[in-house]
């Protein structure tokens, strides 16, 4: 195993109240094409700042090879970084904007113009020495970029989000060029990207983040084939996510059907989530010797394969993706293999608030101050914890007053059902399982009725 | 017919806006001490202006010289001031940037009046003796915020990441300063530059009012004196004409300059 490069430990960021990285600790191995990858806002973006030093953590450590350099400036950091939009310097053209760093360091002339023909060379763009920067397309500007990170000879290349402001095919086409480079270079990459597909591709290790917490990281394979959690699982690729129950060892029911699988090691009937990749449920047309069977809803042909809506005989919608196609309201048979299977412990079983008990018949949370009925044991004032199940949390399209309210962060259909939390700002986040249809960054309001608030002691 | 009117309104708009300064032009070049009255072509006024005979051209000479050293020493300190507010400013966030945007916008909407009384009643209280030092301290602090205006959109248009990349080059902030950003902002701070001398050039209360008792003159002021003793100075005629002509001569090489730099941008 090759040595650690960039050490990152404890480190945590927040601007104004939002925790945006929330204890991250990471090792990079010299040499790694790492790829961190999560949706807009996860704190991929301020990570890497953090690692270019152009922010300054709250608190942790970032050392780099060894040596601690949290509180170095960027500037002298052996890093450099392509940005976004590639923040060429738009006075200077592409020779000068190459040489900028090698010119500061006062290096001879001959050296300047040989590294940066090397560089020329090595990005596809010989002979565009003299041109304007804004005269080039996004890729070629891209390129010019990637040559002037690369120009200081730093020990880490870092990209952020290189590729998105590019369209397709130009994208597919740079992948293939940022691999191959790395390859030649054999230096450190870090890329930042929110497409899963580009990370999937590129790296060697991929790092999972989600709301300024490292989800998962593993390689392309591993974050695929066995997600770690129903957030990695919906975001890398796509996948069938189902509530299930853990029977046993090697045996879990979900779709109310029981499954062989190869998990082991959870409590008996522990509540998990299920993924199944849509390619790896089998679909056939006979009926007999099959684990259930369903209704084709609707066929999609998507190039390669057909995409197919099913629902099974208990009533969940599954997505299958097969070489053949099955004509939508035909009956088929599904079989699902053990090893296929990934099973997964629940990041929480219900919500949980801390809670200030008001009267016998309200207690505060989330803000807001909600009825129900208190155990004669609690005391106006005591703290106190109230539990609420998941599909016992109402939203309402509107916001009442006095009733707390949010915004709905991230969404995964479950088969029957949708599984999404709501989010406020400085506040605990709500899970809901609800039947009705909403999309991400919808503005709801919360209700609970008043036999769904559970209230225990703190530490229950 | 519609296209007539068009263009007949903009000829009176540009009628209006210049036949004074055109009939400046006209009577500098005669000799009449009435302005109005044509009393036959001479260019004996430029020559006066510039020979050592004309009993009245030390004082009026010695007011433009002060206009023209005010203006450039308040535009130049007021550039440098501005830009760095502008680019304060730039990265404050949300509401404290807002406010202080307003706070920047007040003293230019503010009457000169105001601002000329009250920069006078400041250093009266400092007890800071008035004359050359403190016009220009005047100056700077009515100049500076316009220059702020000026850079402003520079820093808008600016890719924010420029600066970030000088730095992770290698570049201090003090390089990254002068070596990525001034290029960009230069436009800004050039039309800031000539916004902020050109309010200098004209200003008279604040001038007025901060100058002092040692007997400081700039143009506005001893046109002022000039009118109050009867009659304008004659040599004010040819000396306006070439002001005129001066700032003619350099808003077209800013604007050949500028436009130039467009096509170079967009081209090739």
């Amino acid at each position: 195993m090759a040595e650690t490069i960039i050490k990152i430990e404890h480190v945590s960021k927040s601007y104004g109240r939002g925790n945006v990285l929330d204890d991250i600790n990471l090792d990079i191995r010299k040499g790694e094409f790492i790829t961190i990858v999560g949706p807009s806002g996860c704190g991929k973006t301020t990570l890497l700042r953090i690692i270019a030093g152009l922010v300054q953590a709250d608190s942790g450590t970032v050392s780099l090879g060894g040596k601690d350099i949290t509180s170095m400036p960027p500037y002298k950091r052996p890093l450099n970084m392509v940005f976004q939009r590639y923040a060429l310097f738009p006075h200077l053209n592409v020779y000068e904007n190459i040489a900028f760093g090698m010119k500061l360091q006062k290096k001879s002339e001959e050296e300047i113009d040989n590294k940066v023909r090397r560089l020329l060379k090595l990005v596809s763009l010989t002979d565009y020495e003299e041109r304007d920067v804004n005269s080039l397309s996004g890729g070629q500007q891209q390129r010019v970029a990637i040559a002037r990170a690369l120009a200081n000879s730093p020990q880490v290349l870092l990209l952020d989000e290189p590729l998105s402001a590019l369209d397709y095919k130009m994208r597919k086409d740079m992948q293939m060029e940022l691999k191959e480079m790395h390859k030649k270079l054999g230096l450190t990459f870090i890329n930042v990207t929110h497409d899963q597909e580009e990370a999937i591709t590129l790296s060697d290790t991929v790092i999972v983040m989600n709301e300024g917490k490292i989800q998962q990281i593993g390689t392309p394979e591993d974050i695929y084939n066995e997600p770690c959690n129903s957030f990695v699982a919906d975001f890398i690729g796509a996948s069938n996510i189902l509530d299930g129950t853990m029977i046993q060892d090697r045996k879990v029911n979900f779709i109310g059907h029981d499954f062989d699988c190869v998990d082991e090691g959870f409590a008996e009937n522990e509540p998990v989530d299920i993924v199944i990749r849509p390619e790896d449920i089998y679909i056939v047309n006979k009926l007999e010797s099959v684990q259930f069977t369903g209704v084709v809803k609707s066929c999609t042909f998507k190039g390669v394969h057909y995409e197919m809506f099913v629902d099974s005989d208990n009533g969940y919608e599954l997505m299958i993706q097969d070489y053949n196609a099955f004509e939508p309201g035909s009956t088929v048979g599904l079989i699902i293999k053990p090893q296929d299977i990934q099973v997964m412990h629940k990041y929480k079983m219900e919500n949980t608030f801390d809670a200030v008990v008001i009267d016998s018949q309200h207690v505060s949370f989330l803000g807001s101050e909600f009825e129900c009925t208190v155990p004669e044991r609690f005391k106006p004032d005591d703290k106190v914890t109230a539990h609420v199940a998941f599909d016992k949390v109402d939203l309402l399209d509107y916001c009442q007053d006095g009733k707390p309210e949010g915004k709905v962060r991230f969404i995964i259909y479950k088969g029957d059902h949708y599984h999404l939390k709501v989010y406020k700002r400085g506040q605990t986040s709500v899970y809901v399982d609800t039947n009705d249809v909403y999309d991400k960054g919808d503005l709801v309001g919360i209700n609970i009725a008043p036999e769904d608030i559970i209230i225990t002691a703190c530490d229950e | 017919m519609k296209k007539f009117f068009a263009r007949f309104y903009i000829a009176i708009i540009l009628l209006v806006l210049y036949a004074p300064i055109f009939f400046i032009g006209v009577f500098s070049f005669t000799e009449s001490k009435v302005l109005g009255t044509w009393t036959g072509f001479s260019t004996r006024l430029y020559t006066g202006l510039f020979s050592n005979e004309n009993p009245g051209r030390e004082s009026l000479l010695g007011a433009v010289e002060n206009t023209l050293v005010i203006a450039l020493v308040a535009a130049f300190v007021s550039m440098f001031l501005g830009t760095v507010s502008a680019i304060g400013i730039f990265n404050l966030r949300g509401r404290k940037r807002q406010a202080i945007q307003y706070l920047n916008n007040i003293p230019m909407i503010n009457p000169d009046i105001i601002t000329g009384v009250s920069i006078f009643l400041l250093f009266v209280f400092l007890h800071v003796t008035q004359g050359y030092a403190t016009v220009i301290l005047a100056h700077i602090t009515f100049c500076t915020p316009y220059v702020v205006l000026s850079v402003m959109p520079k820093l808008q248009q600016m890719n924010p990441s420029i600066y970030e990349a000088a730095l992770d080059m290698g570049a201090t902030p003090v390089q990254a300063f002068w070596k990525v950003m001034v290029p960009e902002l230069k436009p800004g701070m050039i039309s800031g530059f000539i916004l902020a001398f050109t309010m200098s050039l004209d200003d008279f209360a604040v001038t007025f009012f901060t100058r002092g008792t040692i007997g400081l003159e700039t143009l506005s002021t001893y046109i002022y004196a000039d009118a109050r003793k009867g009659g304008l100075t004659p040599e004010l005629r040819p000396l306006m004409t070439l002001m005129f002509l001066l700032v003619l001569v350099l808003l077209i090489v800013l604007n050949v300059r500028s436009s130039r730099l467009a096509t170079k941008k967009l081209g090739r």
